[in-house]
């Protein structure tokens, strides 16, 4: 009896076709999920430059509310990142609306040069879409040689359109050693 | 080569099977096959549950013991792996392979050779699986949800082999299930709807398709961290734009899924059993495929209520709550079919059935702890401590391999001719059943009281529910050795099983004889009012 019939390889033929689906749809939730973030906040990051739109700005500077928000910062070390890394002033008292400045207090007491990045998350994740940055030192990449110390700077606006129970927002940075993800990339443009 | 080859499968199709070793490797044959997978799980089984021992042993007190906690890390990984990728899974595909052609009067699988492939890639994977013990900075040691950057930035060097270990596994799954899918929808003897099969042949087929759809994932999250870890990329890495919660979400994509696929095979051997020893009818047969296609619906989309403590908007735990606990409506019209079966029917307690009513009970349990572990709050305190561990123990142990076992008593006397040895067989039945809940009763309580899971040490406050349970362990380990015996006896000899050999069999794998010749169904049935019980 000839069991490996015509039907037989169709249906084989497409069940493959399905295998491959779903092998690219499971690298397909990697854009997804990054969309869905973007859209929600869902992971707590916080979006790139935020561009100061000046009416609306000049709006802002007119139409100050009395509202506060209580802006605290945290900062930590992943594993084996040798930095001292802390905030210069642990909490703010901000108003929605208007542009603030701080800055993240860092220092190589290693006796190599280090390249660093800052990986932001807020709390509450919701918050996130309100935090706009116009200037951060997690856009790029933090080089300090061996005992330097720096002073990096934070610039940020709180959307005035914040929901009303917010009270508390916590931004926080951690700092991650990538000194060898990039030599090793500088190594294969080499 | 190629010639002999030919010539020992000419050989094969008119005279049985070939003579020596060789018949093994080149087999074609699905009942040789399913042999071949039954025996590999077994050996596994035996493998995972000796890590299990092991790390039962070093909990039976506080302190360290036995072993160091860096292997005793490697040993709760292995144990998982080999128990769900190299126990479970191959278990049911052996069972398929040996009953889904009888059960629909085929005469082989649709795919012989590619059968033959996908038994043959599992010995390599489990072989390199394996040996990461002998190896520089030892084996996996981030449990068996390797979730990443503990896996790709923590891991020892053996996670590599690890993955490609997971790659062959899933090839050789992915090959399975496309094999059984193909015998279903086209081999059926002629005239057979497919709301005439057995519901072993229906949770097979729906099994398969899930297996299809979410092995290509947990292929495609292992290469993200093989990328991860080799080739610079940042897939779940942070500080390269990555996100660790990421890999979460689409490893329990996959993995919620393969919980289904750990016991929906079950579900249709229960089907089977208890109506055979209750002597009536299966209640609500088609209530039974619906709830078993919803319940595989369901699968895939409550997968985040493994990682309710990650971070979810409120919106989303909500959602994965709420979805969670629908799979209990599905679930709950299932046992309830199985007790309308058995009600008012004319029962007898052989084995398979001692086995099967244990399933529908303990099983029951294990899932209203789950429905437990659903509830968000709940969930909070519940996260990574014992309760869990009790919790997927109850449905996978006296869930899926109580079935297993239930299938292996009741299908035994038609795959050897040989009936098995009742005394013997009750014996093993109450060892186990008495070993299980010793074993994994209090481990709920451990839990509560709030124990957490993967350690090798522990506050003096569990020490008393440790020992209770690690005796447990070694009783319900060392029964397996007897249900060996009894597997082995049968084969060698006994009282000759009749054709139907229980009173209240129906199917078509009854009406040909014992022991099942080495090709059945070579011209498909006519009398098809046998198809299901």
């Amino acid at each position: 009896m000839q069991i490996e019939t015509q039907t037989s390889k169709r249906t084989t033929l497409k069940l493959l076709c399905v295998v491959c689906g779903m092998f690219g749809f499971g690298f397909a939730l990697v854009p997804l999920y990054d969309a869905l973030c973007d859209l929600t906040g869902l992971n707590g990051k916080t979006k790139g430059q935020y561009v100061v739109d000046e009416q609306v700005d000049e709006q802002s500077e007119t139409d100050v509310s009395s509202r506060r928000v209580k802006m605290q910062f945290l900062a930590s070390n992943n594993a084996d990142m040798p930095w001292v890394f802390r905030p210069v002033s642990r909490s703010l008292s901000v108003n929605p609306g208007k542009l603030n400045a701080t800055e993240f207090f860092v220092h190589n007491p290693a006796g190599r040069t280090i390249i660093a990045q800052a990986v932001p998350s807020v709390t509450p994740f919701r918050a996130a879409r309100y935090l706009h940055k116009t200037e951060c030192f997690c856009f790029d990449q933090q080089k300090l040689v061996g005992g330097e110390s720096m002073d990096m700077p934070l610039r940020f606006i709180i959307d005035k359109d914040l929901p009303e129970d917010i009270k508390t927002i916590t931004l926080s940075y951690t700092l991650f050693d990538i000194t060898e993800q990039i030599s090793g990339e500088l190594a294969v443009t080499n | 080569m190629s010639a002999v080859i030919e010539e020992h499968h000419h050989d094969d199709h008119h005279h049985g099977p070939a003579k020596g070793l060789m018949r093994w490797v080149f087999t074609t044959n699905h009942k040789d096959i399913g042999t071949l997978y039954l025996w590999f799980s077994f050996i596994m089984f035996l493998l995972g549950g000796s890590f299990a021992l092991v790390i039962r042993a070093e909990l039976f007190q506080p302190g360290l013991q036995i072993v160091e906690p860096e292997f005793f890390n490697q040993l709760t990984t292995m144990h998982g792996l080999v128990m769900v990728f190299g126990a479970v899974m191959p278990a049911f595909v052996g069972l398929a392979n040996w009953l889904v052609p009888m059960m629909i009067g085929a005469p082989d699988m649709a795919l012989p050779r590619m059968n033959n492939y996908s038994f043959w890639i599992l010995p390599f994977a489990f072989t390199m699986l394996a040996s990461t013990f002998f190896m520089e900075g030892g084996a996996p040691n981030f449990g068996w949800t390797f979730y990443a950057p503990l896996s790709t930035d923590q891991g020892p060097p053996s996670t590599t082999l690890f993955i490609f270990a997971v790659h062959l596994m899933g090839i050789s799954s992915i090959m399975g299930s496309i094999n059984v899918v193909v015998t279903i929808l086209n081999l059926r003897a002629p005239g057979m709807t497919l709301m005439q099969m057995p519901l072993f042949v229906w949770t097979w087929l729906i099994t398969a398709y899930l297996l299809i759809a979410v092995m290509p994932v947990l292929a495609g999250v292992v290469t993200m961290m093989l990328m991860d870890i080799h080739f610079g990329t940042a897939f779940f890495n942070a500080g390269g734009g990555g996100d660790p919660v990421l890999f979460q979400h689409v490893f329990w994509f996959f993995g919620h899924p393969e919980v289904y696929i750990m016991i929906l095979p079950a579900f249709g051997v229960v089907s089977a059993i208890i109506p055979t020893f209750a002597r009536k009818r299966l209640f609500g047969y088609p209530s039974m495929v619906y709830a078993t296609s919803s319940i595989a619906f369901l699968s895939f989309i409550v997968w985040a209520h493994h990682m309710f403590t990650v971070g979810i908007p409120l919106a989303g735990e909500l959602y994965f709550m709420y979805a969670t606990m629908l799979i209990a409506v599905p679930t709950g019209v299932k046992v309830f079919n199985w007790v309308a079966t058995m009600w008012g029917g004319s029962m007898t307690f052989e084995t398979p059935m001692l086995f099967a009513i244990a399933f529908v009970v303990l099983f029951t349990i294990g899932g209203l702890s789950g429905l437990m572990l659903a509830i968000v709050p709940a969930d909070f305190q519940y996260h990574d401590t014992y309760f869990v561990v009790a919790h997927f123990h109850y449905v996978l142990v006296p869930g899926s391999v109580f079935s297993i076992m239930a299938a292996v008593y009741y299908w035994l006397p038609k795959w050897t001719g040989n009936m098995y040895n009742e005394t013997l067989g009750k014996t093993h039945f109450w060892l186990s059943f008495i070993g299980i809940n010793v074993l994994f009763f209090p481990q709920h309580f451990v839990g509560l009281a709030g124990m957490p899971r993967r350690i090798p040490d522990y506050a003096l406050q569990f020490a008393d529910y440790n020992m209770v349970s690690t005796v447990g362990a070694f009783l319900f380990g060392f029964s397996q050795l007897l249900f060996m015996f009894i597997v082995i006896q049968t084969i060698r000899g006994g009282k000759k099983a009749t054709d139907r050999v229980w009173e209240g069999a129906h199917g078509l794998e009854w009406t040909i004889p014992s022991p099942a010749p080495y090709h059945t169904f070579s011209t498909p049935p006519k009398d098809l009012t046998e198809a299901h019980g």
